[in-house]
């Protein structure tokens, strides 16, 4: 029976294992140029390439049937914490692939590409808008290289100021992502963790503790990811600016504040978005993102290379910029990604803007509220986009969090975020977007609240699942020790 | 609004669930002046219809290669994309799916990472490849960082016939992390000179071909690293390498790239599909996502994201790298369009490539051009006018041609030179044409 079901679902065999020699799956072009003697123009040639030899329509089954099993947001209810998986609308799609901005070179002349550069210049001026930052860039081209980029502008502008020697420090809450710490240390900074206090804030008097004047930068993601908007936001970009520090601002959770509440506002002098979850720009899977930074005029000076400015109503693309912490990607950034955002931006317009705040946070807090009994809040206060929940109380049954992520599968709904925040303990991080129905609410916590009567009654249940897909729980050791990561042509499983 | 499926019942049943009255209540924690009161200042509202021709507009604006017969190259190349990656692109499990952070809902994506990472590690002849990097400029930039940290030595030493945006990358990766870059310097347009690879080196860099189209001497890399036991990193390009030796032959460490000319279209620049692949050795080490093949319990085959403690998400500040998105959709194009292309396909885009620009090079030095290096080329070279480059650049555009890329910004003593790429679409009646209007701009 179970080998029948994985045929039914079209388990793939590796491309590599469907080659037929001879096989091709495309035309390319043919050559009308004269023959060359290849070895002699240059120099040598390889011998073998083991890539694989299909048919075209194979190509197309091989991948449809791969696409089947996976998981997107078409698919179903993906409600990942911290990662704002919303509609990803197709007209984006669209307007991404008009020729006029695919097939276009990054280093053609600046004269033949206005339109490309008012897509640009009309992001930046909206997100401007949008954010309260006078500046935005988006040379980076994924979120951590945005918070990246931004520390360096920071160690720039301490620099200038003959400050860089001294300033070594990164401050950063123990609620944060990884990527935070994670770019400091790129950027050749230590790190210091501030604490978060009982109600789900900044620790204000540990960090008051923490500020002198070897503090470069003091990383906040605001709301936080505990889902929680914090309170005192205003005071502590006061505190840290009192000593000489940078206030740059994780804006994952962008999708909060969005027509509602401008970071620039906060004090804040920098902060990442991530076009990816805010503003709709598709996941694909692990990238490409998209990490538009804003920034204070005080920065400025420091922008990666070239800076994009308008001049009597044209935008161009400045050069000249003698301070600049130079190059940070190979071009302008994922031009695409902005053409997607800009489509996305001009859907919604003044009138709708505020609507992705306002809704989100409507569907974090009813998801909450309708949970509050089985999965209780790690803080009860009304949260932002995304509500944090703990499941710990299912520990004395043997149930962990991630048994409980799991078992949402056979119900058909992506999992949400486990195990983060860290100092949540078997934290469940929900995050439902604006762009999902009451009803597909409903039956995730009806769901929900199954599998938590089921954690009491039958917790086996919850430790065999997922028992619905096409392998059950992997053996991640086993992957770790066992290394495979590549197929050989010389044996049909090499370990490395 | 279309993406909001709330209706007003909805609402009022939610904030009834809730206890609160209206969805402002829900906001009370942000300060009240630090809410926003009236509208922003950005622009109206735009139906589908009207935005799809303001859009529209734009991209109208813009010489795209409908109109223009495109010889600039310079790292992204206007190559043949066959329709099945764009096919497989537009699926919605794949375009809207996030990290394949549950692996048991995401096995398909999961073995086509696997699957790219295979062809980029055979495609390169090295041991094992990564999930992809953002760019190829990123992707040397993080080689360089994490070759100091190996050799726990604090200056790299790259080659000036790199990519120029690329060194300036590596630049400002290096200036953040205190490590210090030395040129290698040029002649005849190859790297040659070695003289700056010191007992400090942790890597030297080279790219093959280089960006005037050069093809390095990757034994002679190799050698002046040993010399000194730094590690070879080599910045590559993919579809050269469908036919030139690849670099792990000539033993280098790393090899990295830009993956655009698999498949990917040219985009203003991004998204781009950032290569790295290296040995055994180096897997604990490198940055970036890897996905191995495992087993469940019952003995089944699966992919899942593996050494993930090298990653910013469990290690923080001890991570190998920042990175976390990286580029899996545009990896996805890739080996779509290698498992389309496959092996005889990709040898014959770089072979005609390799006639395209042996074609193009005799007849634009016939059309009163000189080739200014005189190393061996496989896909792009360096054409020597005898006036400035970007005047006849400017002249042939408004022809329909664009003839490649003045290297003056890059180099004040190549004024007068343009770098010429030929990939396999360009056909033998363009290459003509192109030579027959170079020859009346130079007025020959």
């Amino acid at each position: 029976m179970a080998d029948l079901r994985m045929k039914s679902v079209r388990v793939q065999k590796l491309i590599f294992e469907k080659s037929i020699p001879g096989r091709i799956g495309s035309n390319v072009p043919k050559a009308d140029t004269p023959e060359v003697d290849l070895n002699d123009v240059l120099g040598s040639t390889r011998k073998e390439l083991h890539l694989p030899e299909v048919g075209e329509l194979e190509v197309m089954r091989h991948f449809v049937n791969l696409s089947h099993l996976t998981y997107g947001i078409e698919t179903g209810f993906y409600p990942l914490g911290s990662c704002t998986m919303k509609y990803n609308p197709r007209i984006n799609e669209v307007t991404a692939s008009l020729s006029g901005f695919k097939n276009i070179h990054p280093m053609q002349p600046e004269y033949t590409v206005p339109g490309a550069l008012e897509v640009l210049m009309n992001v930046y001026e909206i997100l401007s808008a949008i954010t309260g930052f006078d500046e935005i860039t988006m040379q980076p081209v994924a979120g951590a290289h945005g918070e990246m980029t931004c520390l360096m502008l920071i160690k720039a502008y301490h620099e200038s100021r003959g400050e860089g020697d001294k300033r070594k420090i990164v401050l950063i809450p123990d609620s944060a992502h990884g990527t935070n710490p994670a770019s400091a240390a790129r950027c050749g900074y230590d790190v210091k963790t501030i604490p978060t206090d009982k109600e789900g804030n900044t620790d204000l008097a540990a960090l008051e503790a923490a500020l002198d004047d070897t503090v470069a930068a003091f990383m906040v993601t605001n709301p936080s990811t505990l889902g929680l908007f914090e309170p005192n936001i205003t005071k502590v970009c006061e505190l840290v600016h009192s000593v000489g520090g940078q206030v740059f601002c994780d804006g994952a959770n962008m999708n909060a504040m969005v027509g509602t509440t401008r970071p620039g506002d906060h004090g804040f002098d920098c902060m990442h978005l991530n076009l990816h979850k805010t503003f709709s720009t598709p996941h694909g899977g692990g990238g490409p993102g998209c990490g538009a930074i804003g920034l204070q005029n005080h920065l400025e000076p420091y922008l990666p290379a070239p800076a994009l400015k308008r001049k009597d109503g044209k935008a161009y693309f400045d050069h000249n910029r003698p301070h600049t912490i130079g190059r940070v990607s190979s071009f302008y950034g994922q031009f695409l990604m902005a053409v997607r955002a800009l489509t996305y931006l001009l859907a919604y317009g003044k009138e709708y803007m505020a609507d992705i705040s306002r809704y989100s946070v409507l569907n974090a807090n009813y998801v909450q509220a309708l949970l509050k009994d089985v999965l209780p809040a790690a803080h009860p206060r009304p949260c932002m986009h995304e509500c944090v929940l703990t499941a710990k109380k299912y520990k004395e049954h043997g149930v962990r969090a991630l048994d409980i992520s799991k078992r949402l599968i056979d119900y058909g709904f992506h999992p949400p975020t486990n195990y983060f925040p860290l100092i949540v303990p078997e934290c469940l991080m929900i995050e439902p977007t604006e762009t999902e129905a009451k009803q597909t609410l409903d039956s995730f916590c009806s769901a929900l609240i199954k599998i938590c009567e089921e954690a009491v009654s039958n917790p086996d249940i919850l430790h065999d699942a997922p028992t619905t897909q096409v392998v059950g729980r992997l053996d991640e050791a086993k992957a770790v020790k066992m290394l495979d990561v590549a197929w050989k042509p010389t044996q049909e499983t090499a370990n490395v | 609004m279309p993406y909001i499926p709330h209706t007003e019942q909805d609402v009022r049943e939610m904030l009834a669930t809730i206890g609160v009255d209206s969805i402002d209540d829900l906001f009370v924690e942000i300060p009240e002046d630090l809410r926003l009161k009236g509208q922003l200042d950005i622009p109206n509202q735009m139906d589908e219809h009207t935005l799809l021709g303001y859009m529209q507009g734009l991209s109208e604006q813009n010489l795209d290669l409908s109109r223009t017969v495109c010889y600039l190259g310079a790292g992204i190349y206007d190559r043949f994309i066959p329709s099945t990656v764009g096919a497989v692109l537009s699926r919605g499990e794949f375009l809207t799916a996030y990290t394949p952070y549950q692996p048991e809902a995401s096995q398909g994506y999961l073995q086509t990472i696997y699957e790219f990472q295979s062809m980029v590690a055979e495609l390169y002849g090295m041991d094992i490849a990564n999930a992809s990097m953002y760019d190829g400029a990123t992707s040397m930039a993080e080689a360089a960082i994490m070759a100091t940290g190996i050799k726990k030595r604090n200056r790299v030493a790259a080659s000036r016939a790199i990519h120029p945006n690329s060194r300036k990358v590596l630049g400002t990766y290096c200036w953040s992390m205190d490590v210090q870059v030395d040129d290698l310097h040029t002649e005849d347009g190859a790297t040659t000179d070695w003289s700056n690879v010191t007992e400090e080196t942790a890597c030297v860099i080279v790219q093959y071909p280089n960006f005037y189209g050069v093809i390095e001497d990757l034994t002679a890399a190799r050698k002046a690293a040993d010399k000194v036991g730094a590690m070879l990193i080599v910045v590559a390009d993919p579809t050269a390498c469908g036919i030139l030796p690849p670099p792990g032959e000539f033993g280098a460490d790393v090899v990295v790239g830009e993956g655009q000319p698999l498949g990917i279209p040219m985009g203003f620049g991004g998204p781009l599909l950032g290569l790295f692949a290296c040995k055994t050795e180096y897997v604990r080490l490198i940055p970036g996502r890897i996905v191995g093949r495992t087993t469940d319990a019952e003995g089944r085959t699966g992919f899942t994201m593996t050494l993930r403690t090298r990653e910013q998400d469990i290690r923080r500040e001890k991570a190998t790298s920042n990175i976390c998105t990286n580029e899996a959709l545009m990896a996805l194009a890739s080996t779509v369009y290698m498992s389309a292309l496959g092996k005889n396909g990709l040898r014959k885009v770089a072979e005609t490539s390799v006639r395209n620009t042996q074609y193009a090079i005799q007849k634009l030095t016939e059309a009163g051009g000189q080739l200014r290096f005189g190393g061996k080329v496989f896909g792009e070279f360096v054409l020597e006018l005898p006036k400035s480059a970007s005047a006849v650049r400017d002249a042939l555009l408004e022809q329909g041609i664009l003839a490649g890329l003045p290297l003056g910004d890059y180099d004040p003593t190549l004024e007068n030179c343009l770098l010429i790429a030929v990939t396999e679409v360009r056909t033998k009646a363009q290459i003509d044409d192109f030579a027959m209007k170079l020859k009346k701009e130079l007025g020959n």
